[in-house]
């Protein structure tokens, strides 16, 4: 399946934001929600089919424009299936924030089901001055199962260089990977990235979390935990101060 | 190219720093989740598809042109997320120069680069390749922790050997796959990265009593 | 390499350009050689501290930091193997401001850090040195270790070695390394002497056999708050380094 979607979202030039583009493909369906008179617009995935699967090609791409503010949010956690022998299913988010633009992405949780092959590229740029807050969670494997071939792929460009810079892969091909080095047998992992004005306070955050100061202008909290519970509690914190950020410990489809 | 002057890089009495660095096993000794050899295994497995994968590249970037270090040490502090590696790296970049500077004529790379940048640029000042550089660099990072693991855990250090040893045709094969990809420009290099090494790397940096620097 | 990265300069190669409202670094003073004088003028002179556990050394350095401080510029890098232990100990008793102590990380090995691999030491020294501006004299204390743990000359100019009597008065006819080679060999605690029965006479002969003509003094810092005799003998290699004569 291939599909792709795109989000645009500009300045309505009275303190507002305005929708210029929302469109998208099943699996990739976007929908306007939250309320009108907020001074940001937020968007919802809403999943329109059961994936990705292996040999899926899903497009996203966002923009946001000088003063505008965009938060995208998902409705249920996406679920990489393994389906039929196929190269690897593959997500690639593309985003722009112009300066003085606002971008928050919170979606729900990843989860990489047994014999799934999956890759989500992201690659974001943020002109200085623009702000980005980007929380990615993923489960290893559904509820007793083992994980699937998962990689995530993450560029975050700030300003004209290079803030964050990222890959994790979690499966069977990944040697090493529920080892003590990488996520020592966790099944769950989030990270949020913050770049510009948004920002978190440093240090430990719980026994297996923290949050650190970037080389440059931005932050990344990362936290593991036996199930997602453990990295909402530690995560979502982080990503409060709006009326749609999740309730810590909320359930989840895992 | 000269074997002997890549094993004087590559060996753990260059006085460059490494003895007082774990490379993130102090942390996790101390979290319960290395206790063993084969724990250590594990732990060997993941640095070698993250950190080993990385510095080997960057290394052997460095190593290919010299004129990059500059891009390639800011390709580095987007690659390492803890401050507290990011100063554990330049620590040792800047001890190893130390030591490059009193062996070879080290091209002037700043003060303090990260580690991987400090060992390509004396790769390249010792007449090295960066396939070379890149195997130094990958048997660098399991064979310091792994000395750790020695010291901070009384492992049988026959027992570490003989891991290391089967680690040996791994370490080959990513410093090999480190040196095919380090003409790629700075943001395609590897990225791998290991939540649990900067998590624990932040709170090792607060503990009062430590035994390793990172 | 990236169009937003600009080629560094030749003579002067910079990690990257800072944007003026970029966050701070952590890598400073790029493009400064290591091996440049940080501070300029004459280096600290650098003294190393060794000996066993338990035998004084940080009580020393305390009590040196007290006597010397008002007269010297003067600065502390310790070698727990306990990251900051000596530091704190130093803090705690107020002898010596923070800014002028450093602690450095040894990895389970202090004899490691201050002969075989030297560089977190001369790194320390050279970052006190740069951010205190000169300084006359620089302690290096050892973690605790045993008696073949001695200084590189690479770190220091010279080396005072610490036993005390309550390691039984045989400890200098056994000799090693810090006993017989050091430049100056401190017999602290003699007023454990009586205690422990330790007969002092017995140390001062045999330090005399093993060490020919390298100085011993015997110390008691319950009586001897100030450390007085290693107190001035550092005196005496400051001043003759100022007047440029080796020490």
């Amino acid at each position: 399946m291939r599909a792709e979607a795109r989000v645009a979202a500009e300045s309505d030039g009275r303190g507002g934001t305005r929708l210029t583009t929302l469109r998208g493909q099943s699996p990739l369906l976007l929908r306007r929600t939250g309320p009108r008179a907020s001074a940001g617009v937020t968007v919802h995935l809403v999943g329109g089919a059961a994936g990705p699967l292996r040999g899926d090609e899903l497009r996203l791409e966002i923009e946001v424009g000088p003063g505008a503010r965009l938060e995208l949010l998902s409705v249920a956690a996406q679920l990489a299936l393994p389906g039929r022998p196929a190269p690897a299913s593959r997500l690639t988010i593309t985003a722009t924030v112009a300066a003085g633009g606002t971008l928050r992405w919170l979606p729900e949780p990843l989860i990489a089901a047994a014999g799934c092959d999956h890759v989500a590229i992201t690659r974001v740029t943020v002109e200085t001055g623009g702000s980005l807050l980007w929380r990615d969670d993923l489960v290893c494997g559904r509820h007793g199962e083992d994980s699937g071939d998962f990689v995530a792929d993450t560029l975050v460009r700030y300003g004209g260089s290079t803030l964050y810079r990222h890959e994790l892969a979690v499966g069977p091909r990944a040697a090493g990977w529920s080892g003590p080095a990488i996520l020592g047998g966790a099944r769950a992992v989030g990270t949020v990235v913050t770049a510009g004005p948004e920002s978190m306070v440093p240090g430990a955050a719980g026994p297996d979390a923290a949050v650190m100061p970037l080389a440059g202008p931005g932050m990344l909290a990362t936290a593991t935990g036996a199930d997602i519970r453990h990295v909402r509690a530690a995560l979502d914190p982080f990503c409060a101060g709006h009326p749609t950020a999740r309730r810590p410990g909320a359930p989840v489809a895992a | 190219m000269s074997l002997a002057t890549l094993l004087l890089l590559a060996d753990g009495r260059l006085p460059s720093g490494g003895h007082a660095h774990s490379s993130g096993l102090e942390a996790q000794v101390s979290a319960g989740r290395v206790r063993s050899v084969e724990d250590l295994d594990g732990f060997l497995r993941g640095k070698l598809a993250t950190g080993a994968l990385v510095s080997a590249a960057f290394a052997a970037a460095a190593c290919g042109d010299v004129a990059r270090c500059a891009d390639l040490d800011a390709g580095l502090d987007a690659r390492t997320p803890s401050p507290a590696l990011r100063r554990a790296s330049r620590a040792q970049g800047r001890a190893l120069l130390r030591a490059g500077r009193a062996m070879w004529p080290v091209a002037a790379i700043g003060r303090e680069p990260h580690q991987p940048v400090a060992l390509g640029a004396l790769a390249a000042a010792a007449g090295l390749s960066p396939a070379e550089t890149a195997v130094a660099a990958a048997h660098g990072a399991i064979t310091g922790p792994a000395g750790a693991a020695v010291r901070l855990l009384g492992l049988d250090p026959y027992a570490v050997h003989a891991l290391l040893a089967r680690l040996a045709p791994e370490c080959d094969r990513i410093a090999e796959l480190a040196a095919k990809r380090s003409g790629d420009p700075v943001d395609d290099l590897p990225a791998a990265g290991a939540p649990l090494l900067d998590i624990g790397a932040e709170h090792h940096a607060t503990w009062e009593v430590r035994l390793f620097a990172s | 390499m990236h169009p937003e990265h600009p080629e560094p300069h030749p003579e002067h190669p910079e990690p990257h350009e800072h944007g003026p409202d970029e966050v701070p670094h952590t890598h400073p003073d790029p493009g400064v050689d290591p091996h440049a004088p940080l501070t300029g003028g004459p280096r600290a002179l650098r003294i190393g501290i060794g000996g066993p556990v338990g035998s004084g050394k940080t009580a020393l350095v305390a009590a040196l930091c007290r006597t010397l401080g008002e007269q010297l510029r003067l600065a502390v890098v310790t070698n727990d193997i306990y990251t900051t232990e000596d530091a704190d100990f130093l803090l705690r008793n107020g002898v010596l401001p923070a800014e002028r102590i450093r602690a450095v990380e040894t990895g389970c090995c202090p004899h490691t850090a201050i002969r075989d691999d030297i560089s977190a030491n001369l790194d320390a020294v050279e970052d006190l040195e740069a951010s205190l501006g000169p300084l006359d004299l620089v302690l290096v204390e050892s973690g605790g270790d045993n008696l073949t743990a001695t200084f590189s000359k690479g770190l220091i100019d010279q080396q005072i070695f610490v036993v005390d009597v309550s390691g039984g008065d045989k400890v200098p006819r056994k000799g090693g390394p810090g006993v017989t080679t050091a430049d100056l060999l401190v017999i602290n605690k003699t007023d454990l002497a009586p205690l422990v029965g330790a007969d002092l006479s017995v140390m001062d002969r045999d330090a005399r056999a093993r060490r020919h003509e390298l100085p011993t003094v015997f110390l008691s810092l319950a009586e001897d708050k100030a450390a007085t005799p290693v107190a001035e003998w550092i005196r005496g290699l400051v001043a003759a380094r100022a007047a440029g004569t080796p020490g």
